[in-house]
């Protein structure tokens, strides 16, 4: 691990072509992300918020431009070094939980280390750590059919977190979920956040990203705002609705 | 990830849409069972012929006399005797290749014994043509050259005939039977020889000398032959020369012009059994082809559902590149299901194949053959199918976007 900035994006801009016009869906964006940081993007759609989330979650590479992840330059690999660098550096969630159906928790938890190499008893072992983790240990044998929406929104944090990454990425994680069950969600990431792990949310919500350390917002590719903030927390404002 | 986590995962999958899997093996099952099946009965039929011909003799050819012609209408070969004695004493002492040639006249006569009667073939023939039928005695004696000479009323039994007049396990040598009302003394009796090509019980004969056959059974022309000549060579390479020689020396001892059709016919079995075996390997390569493209036809449906999971799972697909599954792991994972698939309705076709063949070898009373090679080629076979027409829509799922497949509805 340096000792630098675990994000560096230097001048990344993302061009798709459709037909003879094209379109610039990053714009020559700039920017650092410190380790520990809880970082929510802004945006309209459009805004090239899922663009942005998709080169930091190499899972697209930057038409122009380095990006620079844990000090190394990720923007030209090739799909297998990128997949390897998702499975070990990186964790997701996403608004649609896509967890594997017909699937107990705990399996769906195992999934990346299943791809990562690890032994069958060290991958139970730890998948149930992860689902302890985030308050999930009575529910590992069920059925994501059988869980609520938070439910199912733990047990894809607990399976981003199986592998120890440096950093998740969230793509609207609390889209699909009620008031009570998004501010449980925001009350974990802001945990994970006190334990270490860099976080990426991308949201609309202005009571969401009131829950970062940092706020940007991107409007047609370019980042227009960029503001460290003092955040709400989560788990008080569960105290205050509660009572 | 390895491979028996990759099979377990495939496993799970196809379990997941049983009724699905199993239709989509369903072609494959067919083709395969129908493949063991069929070589399985197709073999035990083979070695039936091999052994029907390999009892009436090898090296043997059959002389008949030639056709009449009436009025451009061919009665068929033996309708008008044409063979005559002296043509067969010529084939015994002018053709080397010859080991024995002997006459055989039948006729259809009831016998009896002091309790029983039954109606069988009888032959007049000469000890000559149990060395051209390779037929050995059993107990008792043959037909000896001074039974011929003098004309004695003697009868040499098959083995069913003994059955039928004296019961199973009885010797009858020494005892008298009738054959049209004549007492005969039972000399001997032959060794079991089966059944021909055809079904016909060859033990369900009795034979005596030629001579008391034309004076006591059927007269008849006594310069012809009112029969067919069975000739055994020395060896099978023997048969074929000695059927050229035969054929020429009857020509000439028939006058017959170059230009003028033969009055006999003369066939080897080694001829007939070549053409029986071609008959069976053409069925044998129509039933293969029949099978392949059965599998053929499996093989696309493999391909087809294939490519309905890999866009029904699109979602998966992206979600598990997401996490850190390399393309590799994906191609393996739709492959190893595909292999699963095929190779699972081999197996299945294999043993209803089994089944199969073995309740028609029973059915019809066939030998059943079972190969092993062909089983290992069947399955085998079947996970090649599996392999080719799995690999097109493996590859499709592996070069999925990640981006695109999560974002799929």
């Amino acid at each position: 691990m340096s000792d630098g900035p675990l994000i560096e994006l230097d001048a990344v801009a993302k061009l798709y072509r459709m037909g003879d016009s094209s379109v610039h869906a990053l714009d020559g964006v700039s920017l650092r992300i410190a380790r520990g940081e809880f970082v929510a993007v802004m945006g309209s759609s459009g805004s090239g918020k899922s663009s942005l989330m998709n080169v930091l979650g190499c899972l697209d590479r930057p038409t122009s431009g380095h990006y620079r992840l844990d000090g190394r330059d990720v923007s030209q690999l090739g799909r297998d070094a990128l997949a390897a660098i998702r499975n070990r550096t990186l964790g997701f969630v996403f608004q649609s939980f896509n967890l594997l159906t017909r699937t107990s928790a705990l399996e769906n938890v195992e999934l990346p280390l299943l791809y990562a190499g690890v032994g069958t008893r060290e991958r139970k072992r730890r998948a149930e750590h992860a689902l302890e983790r985030v308050g999930l240990a009575s529910r590992m044998h069920h059925h994501p059919n059988q869980m609520s929406g938070g439910q199912q929104q733990r047990v894809a944090i607990a399976r981003a977190l199986v592998n120890e990454p440096m950093l998740i990425l969230a793509d609207e994680p609390t889209g699909n979920l009620d008031s009570r069950t998004s501010l449980e969600i925001m009350a974990l990431f802001q945990e994970l956040g006190h334990a270490g792990i860099t976080l990426v949310v991308v949201t609309h919500e202005d009571d969401i990203a009131s829950f970062a350390t940092r706020r940007l917002s991107l409007r047609d590719g370019k980042v227009v705002d960029d503001r460290a903030q003092t955040p709400v927390s989560a788990a008080a404002l569960r105290v205050q609705v509660a009572s | 990830m390895n491979i028996l986590q990759t099979v377990r995962l495939a496993l799970r999958a196809l379990l997941r849409n049983k009724l699905r899997s199993f239709l989509t093996a369903l072609g494959i099952v067919i083709g395969v069972g129908a493949v063991i099946a069929m070589v399985a009965i197709g073999e035990g039929a083979k070695a039936r012929v091999e052994a029907a011909f390999s009892s009436m003799g090898s090296n043997l050819l059959v002389i008949m006399s030639g056709s009449t012609r009436s009025g451009g209408a061919f009665g068929g070969y033996g309708s008008m005797p044409t063979l005559t004695w002296d043509d067969l004493a010529a084939i015994r002492g002018e053709v080397p290749s010859v080991r024995a040639a002997a006459a055989a006249l039948q006729s259809s006569q009831p016998i009896s014994s002091e309790d029983l009667n039954w109606t069988t073939t009888v032959v007049g023939t000469a000890p000559d043509y149990f060395i051209a039928r390779n037929w050995t005695i059993e107990s008792g004696q043959g037909l000896s050259e001074s039974d011929i000479e003098t004309g004695n009323k003697v009868v040499v039994l098959g083995k069913t005939v003994v059955q039928q007049l004296f019961g199973h396990s009885a010797d009858p040598v020494g005892h008298v039977v009738r054959i049209k009302n004549v007492p005969f003394s039972v000399i001997g009796v032959l060794a079991t020889k089966g059944q021909s090509p055809m079904g016909q019980d060859y033990d369900d004969a009795v034979f005596v000398p030629q001579t008391t056959f034309q004076a006591k059974i059927r007269g008849g022309l006594q310069k012809f032959i009112a029969g067919t000549i069975f000739v055994s060579a020395h060896s099978p390479e023997d048969a074929a020369r000695a059927g050229r020689q035969i054929s020429a020396l009857l020509r000439e001892r028939h006058h017959i012009g170059p230009d003028q059709d033969d009055d006999f016919s003369l066939r080897s079995l080694s001829e007939l059994a070549a053409a029986q075996q071609e008959g069976t390997k053409t069925l044998t390569t129509l039933l293969a082809s029949i099978a392949a493209v059965s599998l053929l036809v499996g093989g696309i449906g493999i391909m087809n559902i294939m490519l309905v999971s890999v866009t029904e799972r699109t979602r998966e697909i992206g979600l598990r590149m997401a996490i850190g599954a390399k393309p590799r792991n994906i191609l393996e994972q739709f492959l190893v299901e595909s292999l699963v698939l095929s190779l699972a309705g081999g197996l299945v076709g294999v043993s209803l194949g089994l089944v199969a063949a073995r309740y028609l070898a029973a059915r019809f009373d066939w030998p059943l053959l079972i190969r092993p090679d062909i089983i290992f080629l069947a399955v085998g076979f079947s996970g090649a199918v599996g392999v080719i027409f799995g690999l097109y829509p493996a590859r499709k799922a592996s070069l999925l976007d990640p981006i695109e497949a999560l974002r799929f509805e």
